[in-house]
């Protein structure tokens, strides 16, 4: 089954209904509530992401018999030093973004927690390409 | 504990009733980051901030927490409560602050002191 979810920059009120979606998917596919909700909060913090840093963002889910791959492309200016973005708390959010709630340096490290397999391909000034797959144990 | 038990001892506003009332909580987590709840909250709890804007209804619904406390006496705008309606979340207020909430959430979960998260 494959999903595609557009993300707009900036856009905070529509931030994480990508991932709600995704999660009645899911959901509806019975799989296992612990390995639905470590997809849906990488999702989530991938997603927020794009809204807080970049311009525009596409997210293709591919979800398999065993596997559910996720793939986010952005349009952005892309991460200059991707060991130094994954350390807890480091972020370069903006303090409009940071009195939300959001820009505590959590996201990253929070995906890489939430995911089986992670990877990030980066270039400064051509965009972030993220992808997270997470096993489906039957 | 359930939620409405809780809801009834810290006579807490409700805001939005949620789609389960009835649901008995695990424990609570207290945080205004949303990425630390997101990391770190179970199913169940029940979650205290001063956010209350609407990204804390996605957080809240994509974690299974059991309710969303917001202190202060803040009272959240009529499209996070619509948002909290559309997604079945439980949203209530106190006017106390996070760290009395806390506690009076734990006294009411964990009134043995045996509690654990």
């Amino acid at each position: 089954m494959d999903l595609d979810y557009n993300i707009e920059g900036g856009d905070f009120t529509h931030a994480g209904e990508a991932s709600s979606h995704l999660k009645k998917i899911l959901k509806s596919l019975n799989l296992d509530s612990g390995l639905i909700r470590r997809t849906v909060v990488s999702m989530y913090e991938a997603e927020v992401n794009v809204v807080a840093h970049a311009w525009s963002g596409d997210i293709h889910v591919n979800i398999r018999p065993d596997q559910i791959h996720i793939t986010i492309t952005d349009s952005g200016p892309g991460i200059p030093d991707l060991e130094l973005a994954m350390q807890k708390g480091y972020s370069t959010a903006s303090p409009a973004v940071r009195e939300m709630g959001f820009g505590a340096g959590m996201g990253l490290p929070n995906i890489k927690e939430n995911s089986d397999f992670m990877d990030i391909t980066s270039k400064p000034g051509s965009g972030t390409i993220m992808k997270i797959v997470n096993q489906i144990k039957r | 504990m359930k939620v409405a038990e809780l809801i009834e001892k810290l006579n807490l506003t409700v805001f939005e009733s949620g789609e389960n009332m009835n649901r008995e909580l695990t424990g609570g987590y207290a945080s205004d980051l949303l990425s630390d709840v997101m990391g770190k909250t179970k199913p169940d709890m029940v979650w205290i901030t001063l956010q209350s804007h609407v990204n804390i209804i996605a957080v809240a619904s994509l974690k299974d927490l059991a309710a969303i406390i917001i202190v202060h006496g803040q009272v959240p705008p009529s499209e996070v409560i619509e948002k909290a309606c559309a997604e079945g979340i439980t949203l209530l207020g106190t006017e106390s602050d996070t760290f009395l909430t806390a506690a009076k959430v734990y006294q009411c979960l964990f009134s043995d002191g045996t509690g654990t998260r």
